[in-house]
C-alpha cells in the first residue's frame, strides 16, 4: 500500500521513538513496528526503555515507557542516537523524551492527553503543545483517543478495551508516514486475540483509522521510505539478547549431546532466558526455578556432576549470591556456564538500565585463587554465538565460563541471520570411558589440563568430588602444601591454555592508526558505527572490541605495542582498562568512560576521538 | 504396600562395595562411625547397581560422609546440599541419591533449600544428622540445641527456641519423616530401608552423639535407665505404647495428645491411638514429631509416609508431553520457527 496524499522521500536511516505511560502497550507498538520493517527488508536494532516499577503512578514522569527502532539500507549495528520521530502519548512521556529527539524531529502526540491534569502531572507549567517550547520541531497533534471511540464505535467493545488499543492508532500514523502496510499487522492480532475476536476487529479498526486519518487530512506534507539494506542472502528472524543467549545453548546442548539444566532464579534483566527455556521441553531442556540464586548455581552444578550441559543464569547482585557455588564448579572442575547479564550496580542500583560494572567481579569476584573463563557478548544477536562458545569453552576445558551480556543486549533486539546447527562448530566434552582402568578423578589432558568428565551410572568410575583441595591425579583430599600450590597453578594454566582454542582479536582499522579505540562487551555496536563513520571521514582511528577477556585473544599485547594512542571506553568506572593496565603495565591507557545507566552516543564519542587525534 | 518402589534386586552386592579406601577421620566414640555402617549395610539391599548411588553432603562433621563411601559423591557447600542432591537428581532421576547433613548444615545455613527440596518432594533419601551443636567448628549452638545450654557462644545459655526437624519437615509439606537413634543399629538400618522406599523427599533424623562437644545431649533418651520411659517406637497399625512393660500409651484428648497408664482409670489397649503412618492429614504426624521429653517420650521409627507426585516425576512427564506435542523436534526447527523472513 502506497499513501496517496503525500510526496515519498527517500531516506537512508530512521530512528522512531515510541513512548507513553507503562499501561499504553508502547512496547508492543515498538515490536509490531519492528516486524513490519523487517518485511520491509531493512536491517535494524530496538531498544525498549522502561521503568522498573510495572505501573508507575499513572500519567508521571517515572512511568513512561519508550521503545526505540533505529532502522535503514546500511548495516545498523545500535538502536540509535537521538530520534527522528517520536510518538509521545501523553505529557508525561513527551517530557521524558524531549532529551532524546533530534532537532527539527516530528513529534506525533495524542492531543487529547494534553489537558490541564495530565500537564500538571507531567511536571509542566503550562502546555507545551501551545505554549511556543516545540517551536522547533514538527509537531503533529491529533485527538488520538477520540479518534480511537470513534474508529470502534460500531463495535460492541467496553471503554477500557477500547482506549487499550490507542497504541494502534498511532501506530497507523507512522505506518503511513513510512509507507508501510498496516494490513501486515493482521495476522498479529488474529494469533494473539484468537479467542476474543472483537478484540481482534478493534484492533484492525483503530490501526487503520490511524493510517487513513493521516492519508485523508494530509497530516504530513511528506512521507518516507527507507529501501531494504543489502543483507546477505538468507533467512532471517528479529532477536533479542535473552533469547538469543537461550538459544545458543540449546544449539550448544543438541551440538555436544549432553542435555541441558538450567538452574536460575527470575532477576531483572535476566529473568527472560529462564523464562525461554522452560518452554523448550521439547528439545530436552530442563528448567529449574529454584528457590534462590544459590540454589540455581548449586543445582546447576549438580546436574554438571551428573553429566547435564549446566548453566545457571542471573544480574549482578545474583552473580554475587553465586560466588562461593562459583570457586566449588572451579575446585571441582566441572563445565558450567554463569551468565550475567549486566545491570547498573552497586546493590539493587538500576536494575532497568544496563551497565559494564561487573567486569571485575566475574574475574576475580571469589575466595581464594579461583580462575575462570570469562566472556562478553557484543550484540543482541551475538548472544547466540558467545552463549554457544562460553559452552564449547566450558564443556571442553572443564572449567565454569562467565558470560557477561548486559542490559541493552538483552531487551534490545536486532536482525539475525538463522545459521545451520550443522555448520556450527562441534563440541566434544572429555568423557570418561566405562571401567577405564586408568581413570582417575584428576588425570589431566596433556595439552587442554582439564580433567575427565566421569558421569554417575557409568560403571567402574565411581568418584567423589568436593569443594576440598585435591590431590593432584587421584583427586583424594589433600592438604600437602606442594600439592595445593601447584593445582593452584595447574588451574590457572587450564584456563589460560584457552587462549590456544579462541579466535586472536581482530582491529577494524589500519595497523598504524593515530588512535586505537579499545572496547569489550555490549558497546560493539556504537563502537563500529562510530568507527566507521570517522574511518570514511578519512580519520586515522582503529577499534580492537574484545570478547574474550579471560584468557585475553594471544595476540593483544602485540596489538596494543602497535599503536601510540589508545583510548579505553567503558559504561563503567574503568574495569577493563585497569585489567589491561594489570597485564601491560607498559602502554598508556586513556579512558572514556559513562556511568549513567545510559548507553554511549556517537556523537559524544566521535567528538571525544577527535579531540585526541587532534591534541 | 503402594508406594512401595524396590523390586527384588538382581545386582549382588555386599557392605564391602561400598567401603571407601579413605580413612575415616571421625573421633572415636563419634555416632557417626555408626550411621556409616547401617548406610553401608543398607546400599547392598535395595538392588541398585552401585554406580546409580550418589551421595551429597554440605559441610560439617556429618558431611565428609561421601569421601568415606565408594559411591560417586559430592561434598559441597555449607547448606547446599539439597540444592545439589536436587540438581543431580533432576539431571538423571533413575539415580538413588542420598544427602547426608547436620543441625547446622541444613537447619541453618541451609534452611531455605531444606524446606524447598522436601516441598518440592525431590526424590532424594536426606539424612539429618543432629547432634545440636556445631562440631566442625567446635562448639558453638546450633538451631537445635536445647534453650539454655551453655556453648561457646552462649555462655550464659541460648536464649533461642530450637527448631523439632520433624515439626520443620511436616509444616514444610514433608511426605516421609522418621527419627532413629545412633546407638540402634538395627532400628536405623530398618529406618533407611523405609526412606528408601518411600518415592519423594524421605527425611530421617538421626539423633547422634557429638561425644566432645554435646556429649550426652540425647542422654534422656538414649541412657540405659530411663530410655524406656523415653523411647516410643511407632509402628503402622499398631496403637501408640511404650516403657519397659509397654504399659503406657498415647491417646488424642480434645486437640492434644496425653500419656494414660493401662489398667490406670479404666483405660486398656483399645483407648491408646493406632499409629497411620499414611494418614495424608499432617496433624497426628506433627504432634507425634513434636513429642519431647521429659514430658513425652520421642517418637521413633516412620512417623509420616504418605504418597504424593515427586517433582522429578511430573518434571519428565512434562518433558515426555512437550516432546510428543511441540512441532519444534530440532534446534534448526527452533530458530526457524515464528516470524522470518528470507533475502534472495
Amino acid at each position: 500500500m502506497t499513501s496517496k496524499n503525500s510526496k515519498v522521500v527517500e531516506l537512508e536511516q530512521v530512528v522512531i521513538r515510541f513512548a507513553g505511560d507503562s499501561g499504553d502497550g508502547m512496547q508492543l507498538t515498538g515490536s509490531l513496528f519492528s516486524d513490519s520493517t523487517a518485511f520491509a527488508g531493512n536491517d535494524f536494532a530496538t531498544f525498549p526503555d522502561y521503568p522498573s516499577e510495572i505501573r508507575a503512578p499513572q500519567g508521571t514522569v517515572s512511568g513512561v515507557s519508550g521503545f526505540q527502532i533505529h532502522f535503514g539500507q546500511k548495516t545498523v549495528y545500535t538502536s540509535g542516537d537521538l530520534a527522528d520521530v517520536l510518538v509521545a502519548m501523553n505529557p508525561a512521556s513527551l517530557k521524558a523524551n524531549m532529551r532524546w529527539i533530534k532537532e527539527g524531529a516530528i513529534i506525533i502526540v495524542d492531543g487529547d492527553a494534553f489537558v490541564d491534569k495530565g500537564i500538571e502531572k507531567a511536571g509542566y507549567k503550562s502546555d507545551p503543545t501551545t505554549d511556543g517550547s516545540l517551536g522547533g520541531f514538527k509537531l503533529i497533534k491529533s485527538p488520538i483517543s477520540t479518534l480511537t471511540r470513534e474508529a470502534v464505535k460500531h463495535l460492541d467493545i467496553d471503554m477500557k478495551s477500547t482506549m487499550k488499543s490507542k497504541n494502534m492508532f498511532a501506530l497507523g500514523i507512522v505506518m503511513y508516514l513510512f509507507n508501510r502496510d498496516p494490513e501486515q499487522i493482521h495476522r498479529y492480532f488474529e494469533k494473539k486475540f484468537k479467542a476474543n475476536p472483537i478484540v481482534v476487529e478493534s484492533n484492525k479498526a483503530v490501526l487503520a483509522a490511524g493510517f487513513n486519518y493521516a492519508d485523508t487530512i494530509e497530516l504530513f506534507g511528506t512521507t518516507f521510505k527507507v529501501e531494504p539494506a543489502p543483507l546477505e542472502k538468507g533467512r532471517y528472524r528479529n532477536i533479542t539478547g535473552n533469547i538469543a543467549t537461550a538459544w545458543g545453548f540449546i544449539a550448544a546442548s543438541e551440538k555436544s549431546g549432553r542435555p541441558l539444566f538450567l538452574g536460575s532464579y527470575p532477576i531483572t534483566p535476566a529473568t527472560e532466558i529462564l523464562q525461554e527455556l522452560t518452554y523448550h521441553k521439547n528439545l530436552n531442556v530442563k528448567a529449574f526455578q529454584a528457590e534462590d540464586e544459590i540454589a540455581g548455581i548449586v543445582s546447576a552444578i549438580g546436574a554438571s556432576y551428573t553429566g547435564a550441559m549446566a548453566i545457571t543464569t542471573t544480574s549482578g547482585p545474583g552473580l554475587s549470591l553465586k560466588s562461593e557455588a562459583i570457586g566449588l564448579a572451579v575446585m571441582t572442575e566441572l563445565p558450567l556456564v554463569i551468565v550475567d547479564v549486566q545491570r547498573g550496580g552497586p546493590s539493587t542500583g538500576l536494575p532497568t538500565k544496563s551497565e559494564q560494572s561487573d567486569l571485575m567481579q566475574a574475574l576475580f569476584g571469589r575466595n581464594g585463587e579461583a580462575p575462570v573463563i570469562v566472556m562478553a557478548a557484543k550484540s543482541s544477536a551475538d548472544c547466540f554465538y558467545s552463549a554457544y562458545e562460553a559452552s564449547k569453552l566450558s564443556l571442553e576445558h572443564m572449567t565454569p565460563t562467565i558470560l557477561l551480556t548486559d542490559g541493552s543486549l538483552a531487551n534490545g533486539s536486532e536482525v539475525f541471520k538463522i545459521p545451520a546447527v550443522a555448520d556450527l562448530p562441534s563440541i566434544n566434552p572429555p568423557l570418561a570411558q566405562a571401567n577405564d582402568p586408568a581413570y582417575k578423578p584428576y588425570r589431566r589432558d596433556p595439552e587442554k589440563l582439564n580433567r575427565q568428565w566421569a558421569i554417575p551410572g557409568t560403571e567402574g568410575l565411581r568418584h567423589r568430588v568436593g569443594g576440598l583441595e585435591k590431590e593432584d591425579g587421584s583427586g583424594n583430599v589433600s592438604h600437602d602444601p606442594l600439592n595445593h600450590e601447584r593445582m593452584t597453578y595447574l588451574r590457572e594454566a587450564k584456563v589460560q591454555k584457552v587462549a590456544d582454542y579462541i579466535p586472536l582479536q581482530e582491529v577494524y582499522g589500519a595497523d598504524d592508526a593515530d588512535l586505537l579505540v579499545v572496547s569489550w562487551g555490549g558497546t560493539f555496536g556504537v563502537m563500529l558505527t562510530v568507527v566507521e563513520k570517522m574511518q570514511e571521514l578519512g580519520k586515522s582511528v582503529a577499534l580492537a572490541h574484545f570478547k574474550h577477556i579471560m584468557p585475553l585473544p594471544k595476540n593483544t599485547e602485540e596489538l596494543l605495542g602497535r599503536y601510540k594512542k589508545i583510548i579505553v571506553c567503558e559504561i563503567n568506572n574503568g574495569q577493563f582498562v585497569k585489567y589491561l593496565r594489570m597485564n601491560f603495565p607498559q602502554f598508556k591507557y586513556l579512558q572514556y568512560n559513562k556511568i549513567q545507566g545510559l548507553p554511549f552516543m556517537v556523537a559524544e564519542l566521535e567528538a571525544k576521538f577527535n579531540e585526541l587525534l587532534n591534541d | 504396600m503402594e508406594n512401595q518402589i524396590i523390586e527384588t534386586g538382581t545386582v549382588q552386592l555386599t557392605k564391602e562395595d561400598f567401603s571407601s579406601d579413605q580413612m575415616v577421620k571421625w573421633c572415636p566414640g563419634c555416632g557417626d562411625h555408626a550411621i556409616l555402617h547401617a548406610v553401608e549395610n543398607v546400599f547392598p539391599e535395595l538392588g541398585i547397581p552401585k554406580e546409580d548411588f550418589v551421595v551429597v553432603s554440605g559441610i560439617g562433621c556429618s558431611s565428609r560422609f561421601p569421601y568415606y563411601m565408594n559411591t560417586y559423591g559430592i561434598h559441597s557447600i555449607h547448606g547446599r546440599a539439597a540444592a545439589i542432591a536436587t540438581g543431580v537428581k533432576l539431571a538423571n532421576p533413575k539415580l538413588s541419591v542420598w544427602m547426608i547433613t547436620g543441625d547446622g548444615d541444613s537447619m541453618a545455613i541451609g534452611g531455605n533449600h531444606f524446606i524447598h527440596t522436601i516441598r518440592r518432594n525431590i526424590d532424594i533419601n536426606l539424612l539429618l544428622f543432629n547432634n545440636k551443636i556445631y562440631g566442625l567448628t567446635k562448639g558453638q549452638y546450633s538451631p537445635t540445641t536445647p534453650k539454655g545450654s551453655k556453648t561457646k557462644t552462649s555462655p550464659q545459655g541460648t536464649f533461642e527456641r530450637p527448631f523439632n526437624p520433624g515439626v520443620l519437615v511436616i509444616g514444610a509439606q514433608g511426605t516421609f519423616f522418621a527419627r532413629t537413634l545412633d546407638t540402634n543399629p538395627k532400628a536405623m538400618t530398618a529406618v533407611f530401608l523405609e526412606a528408601a522406599k518411600h518415592k519423594g523427599t524421605s527425611v530421617v533424623e538421626i539423633l547422634q552423639n557429638c561425644v566432645i562437644f554435646a556429649n550426652k545431649t540425647h542422654d534422656l533418651i538414649t541412657s540405659r535407665e530411663t530410655r524406656d520411659d523415653n523411647q516410643l517406637f511407632v509402628e503402622h497399625g499398631k496403637p501408640l505404647l511404650f516403657g519397659k512393660n509397654k504399659d503406657k500409651g498415647i491417646v488424642l484428648k480434645g486437640t492434644k495428645l496425653e500419656i494414660v497408664t493401662l489398667g490406670e482409670n479404666g483405660v486398656t489397649e483399645n483407648d491408646i491411638l493406632v499409629h497411620d503412618q499414611f494418614e495424608k492429614d499432617p496433624g497426628v504426624h506433627s504432634m507425634l514429631a513434636s513429642m519431647m521429653p521429659p514430658e513425652y517420650p520421642v517418637a521413633l521409627g516412620v512417623i509420616r509416609s504418605v504418597v504424593s507426585e515427586t517433582f522429578n516425576d511430573a518434571m519428565m512427564a512434562s518433558i515426555e508431553q512437550e516432546k510428543e506435542n511441540s512441532a519444534i523436534k530440532t534446534v534448526d526447527d527452533l530458530l526457524n520457527s515464528g516470524p522470518t523472513w528470507v533475502i534472495d
